[in-house]
């Protein structure tokens, strides 16, 4: 059988070691669905892995990931790693990291919660990073995975 | 220790030993008729309905010699013209020393403190905290048993009922053994549950009244909401299942005492308000020099 052979990208964003099956949240993170539907992506999902067991690998051309893009694939999944591509180098390459706290990056899920009605940034005290927990510093309401992934 | 200037919005930021010192401080009250808060001014801003707990701050900020301003609901202010939140806070801040607020969604507590220059307490924040009504459960509590590692039995709602989760919350710092007994659908939430695991708590739930009461050096009482319940036929089971009677409390220990933070309805017979049991009215009472503590200790008036 004849071996496919991705092409590598010139410019953009490698996203590796992503738990598997988390792949299409990250599209979704990265409005590669809705927002930008005429990216070119690579996507590979449950590829075999030491570290993970299955990972999935999402190749972003001509589109470098922000910050907030990073906080937030963190959350669903710790273990990734980001590869910032120009001219074909790898010019930056972190694994992401699940601060401490939170701010602004998400909506409380609790719809009793003050932040919903007024101006006010939300803010999350990382409780526990895998399963991911986040109480908002308003309403002390607890949010999961599931909460989180909702929101994208 | 030293709680000038600060809010106090959730007993998730009190230690053991502020709680302590609150309650030592509370003690030291009872006995007080200095007026150390002579000059100072509190503002009460209740957006929802309250008796015990705006008239107990507004009577413990009194005995200390502090004046009293606010509203009672928010039909009287021009939130309800559509002013937000933060504006209130900003503007009522230049009229008083310290604000207790009451609101109907959760978090507004702390977005008022995080807005104020003035301290903030929390009276109710939705179905949250409550952290005053948590000190008042734990000095009365103290004040019965001469201590806070008790076997207590919680029973109604526990679902919905913000007192309950704070009170096992604080309880679990003191090692106390909570039964929980609730009707199935308001059973407490796993994850305020959860958040006990970092004490050494031990907490068992139960479906057996006569048991659990039997146990229990401490049994206290929550109302079970009829609103909650979307067949009546459904709540009236619930209801009379889950009802406190001298005949529920006939293989009580001697010494126990009953609490409840009220208001109540009917989930305690009011023959049980003339037994040796029933402190729930004692408690209405500690509301006071527990709020004077609170106050006098944010305010630096006592120390």
């Amino acid at each position: 059988m004849k071996d496919i052979r991705v092409k590598r990208i010139k410019n953009g964003t490698v996203i590796d070691h992503i738990t598997g099956g988390q792949a299409f949240n990250v599209l979704k993170i990265m409005g590669l669905r809705k927002e930008y539907p005429r990216t070119t992506l690579t996507v590979a999902m449950n590829v075999p892995s030491k570290k993970l067991g299955f990972k999935d690998i999402v190749k972003v051309e001509g589109k470098e990931i922000k910050k907030e893009e990073v906080d937030k694939i963190a959350l669903i999944a710790p273990d990734t790693t980001i590869n910032i591509i120009r001219e074909h180098e790898v010019i930056k390459k972190e694994k992401v990291n699940i601060p401490a706290r939170l701010e602004g990056v998400l909506r409380c899920a609790n719809p009793n919660c003050i932040t919903r009605f007024e101006d006010a940034t939300s803010k999350f005290i990382v409780e526990e990073k895998c399963p991911i927990k986040l109480r908002c510093s308003y309403c002390e309401r607890v949010m999961s995975d599931k909460d989180i992934v909702r929101q994208f | 220790m030293n709680l000038k200037g600060k809010d106090i919005i959730s007993i998730r930021d009190l230690t053991k030993k502020d709680i302590e010192y609150i309650l030592k401080t509370a003690e030291k009250m009872e006995k007080s008729s200095d007026r150390p808060l002579k000059g100072k001014i509190l503002s009460c801003m209740f957006f929802e309905p309250s008796t015990r707990t705006r008239l107990s701050f507004s009577t413990a900020m009194e005995r200390m010699g502090g004046d009293v301003i606010g509203f009672a609901s928010k039909e009287t202010t021009s939130v309800a013209k559509g002013e937000s939140l933060k504006d209130t806070i900003k503007t009522v801040e230049n009229y008083c020393d310290v604000i207790v607020i009451r609101h109907p969604k959760e978090g507004a507590s702390r977005l008022a403190a995080d807005v104020s220059k003035i301290p903030v307490i929390n009276a109710g924040d939705g179905s949250n905290q409550h952290p005053t009504q948590t000190l008042l459960d734990l000095y009365t509590i103290k004040k019965e048993k001469n201590r806070l590692d008790i076997n207590i039995a919680l029973i109604g709602d526990l679902k919905y009922g913000r007192t309950v989760h704070s009170l096992v919350y604080a309880l679990a710092m003191w090692d106390a053994k909570i039964t929980l007994v609730s009707p199935e659908g308001l059973e407490m939430p796993r994850e305020v549950l959860g958040d006990l695991n970092r004490f050494n708590a031990k907490i068992n739930e139960t479906d057996d009244i006569e048991t659990a009461i039997s146990n229990s050096d401490v049994l206290y009482v929550t109302r079970i909401q009829e609103e909650r319940f979307p067949d009546p036929g459904e709540y009236e089971k619930i209801k009379g299942a889950y009802r406190i009677t001298l005949d529920t409390l006939k293989h009580a220990k001697k010494d126990l005492i009953i609490l409840h933070p009220l208001p109540r309805v009917d989930e305690i017979a009011q023959e049980v308000d003339d037994s040796p049991y029933a402190r729930y009215f004692e408690q209405v009472n500690n509301g006071v020099p527990v709020r004077m503590a609170v106050l006098g200790l944010v305010l630096g008036g006592v120390r």
